[in-house]
């Protein structure tokens, strides 16, 4: 606690947009909303030197309700697109937002290598279990017995993917879970994943109140991690294999550096520009 | 919803410190009924959007108040999750978003609001009850009062709605039809 006016310091709601969510009323996406706000709230990060970079996806409209600048971006493609802008602007917070299905499906290829690569930024994924924007089919990390996708009827029969254990084992050097029924909670966990070095994934459970409603009773079965961060990867790798999904909190604190080549030195002749392109 | 049982030990120390959670309680409130109207105009249900337009603008209130009693003090800037609320880390009147659901009515909206204020009775009881300071005390009693005020308020406003029977939210074209 600070004793400082509060009226001098940036507000969570300055960093919102005018624009309306048209997420579902009850939809979980609007308490991480409200959480990232907080978050840049809490860092007094100006709107302008943060970028929010989506894919596609119920989730992946979070850049148009925030006031930092922001980039929708095209399906599975939010760590591409997110990890350029860092190497190229590296003094901008970046974070880059989305679902379960953009982020561990079609973007799943990109997941595992910006893990391995670890550039300075944060990762959101606000997972549902489902996709939503398309009238619920199963996704990646959909129990294999959830029988109500009209495309797997019967369930898909086969494993969930670990996003938490596959980041581990791909070299991420924060991980962490929260719940968007635990805003304020969840914005301090973002808020820690921001200043920690490296590349941090935050994993949100976000109920998508419309195809699974039964996960409303998601908060119910919440369990605060009962140790804290481990930067053991050995022991954090027991952990998250045993936790059943729903134990919240920071799970990992790595200490790898993070991905940033060092800029090109710049050509300001057009020979040499030339002698660049010659094949 | 949930019930507001789970307690802490957290001692509020000071008056600045107890108008601060006020204020935050209040500014919560304004800022999750604007939400909740945002949500309802969205989808089209017009008058719980306006009824909870009305919410924020009576909440907007409150928080004019608080920041009156606040004059000339200086308050302490408490990030979000530090205020110690007795529910779960969020604020009395900010929290059960998923409770909100498109085809809701008003006698939900306000059922969803009596919530909040009851929340807040229990949690200015609770800092009442563990004040070590009597000026903090004192502010917390005035505080159940005004909140229990609120909650009376909502009751006979809410019979002028009638409960909804069950079934309110069955919907002949849903959004979950695939096309």
């Amino acid at each position: 606690m600070t004793e400082t006016t509060a009226c001098t310091l940036l507000q969570p709601k300055e960093y919102k947009s005018k624009v309306k969510p048209v997420w579902c009323p009850g939809c979980g996406d609007f308490g991480v909303l409200g959480s990232i706000t907080k978050a840049l709230s809490g860092l007094q990060i100006q709107p302008e030197n943060a970028a929010i970079i989506s894919g596609i996806g119920c989730s992946s409209r979070m850049p148009t309700y925030l006031r930092t600048y922001g980039f929708h971006g095209v399906h599975g493609r939010a760590l591409a697109l997110a990890t350029g802008l860092k190497v190229a602007r590296p003094e901008l917070t970046v974070i880059a937002t989305g679902g379960d299905g953009d982020g561990f499906s079609i973007g799943g290829n990109h997941f595992l290598h910006t893990c391995r690569r670890n550039p300075n930024m944060t990762y959101i994924v606000m997972d549902n279990q489902v996709y939503g924007m398309t009238k619920g089919q199963a996704s990646p990390t959909t129990d294999p017995h959830w029988e109500k996708g009209k495309l797997t009827p019967g369930g898909t029969g086969i494993n969930p993917f670990q996003p938490l254990v596959i980041a581990l084992a791909s070299g991420a050097n924060f991980i962490a879970r929260s719940s968007s029924s635990d805003s304020n909670g969840t914005a301090k966990v973002i808020m820690e994943a921001i200043r920690h070095p490296g590349f941090s994934l935050v994993q949100i459970l976000s109920p998508c109140v419309t195809f699974r409603p039964e996960q409303r009773d998601w908060k119910n079965r919440l369990i605060p991690a009962p140790m804290g961060p481990t930067s053991d990867p050995a022991q954090a790798a027991r952990r998250l294999l045993t936790d059943e999904g729903m134990y919240t909190g920071i799970l990992f604190r790595g200490d790898r550096p993070p991905y940033q080549p060092r800029p090109e030195p710049s050509i300001d002749n057009i020979a040499e520009l030339d002698e660049e392109f010659r094949l | 919803m949930s019930d507001s049982t789970q307690k802490t030990q957290q001692v509020i120390g000071t008056t600045e410190e107890l108008l601060a959670y006020s204020l935050a309680l209040e500014i919560e409130a304004v800022e999750r009924f604007t939400e909740l109207g945002d949500q309802m105009e969205v989808h089209n249900n017009h008058e719980v959007a306006d009824l909870f337009y009305k919410l924020a603008e009576i909440e907007g209130k409150h928080v004019e108040n608080v920041n009156k009693a606040s004059a000339g003090k200086e308050l302490p800037n408490i990030l979000a999750w530090e205020f110690d609320w007795i529910d779960e880390g969020e604020s009395p009147e900010g929290g059960a978003m998923e409770d909100a659901h498109y085809l809701m009515q008003p006698w939900h909206a306000i059922e969803l609001a009596k919530h909040g204020e009851q929340r807040a009775v229990a949690f200015f009881k609770h800092v009442a009850s563990n004040a070590t300071d009597k000026d903090v005390e004192a502010m917390a009693r005035e505080l159940v009062a005004e909140e229990e005020e609120h909650v009376e308020l909502l009751e006979q406003w809410q019979q002028r709605f009638p409960r909804p029977d069950e079934g309110w939210d069955d919907d002949l074209d849903p959004p979950t039809m695939v096309e």
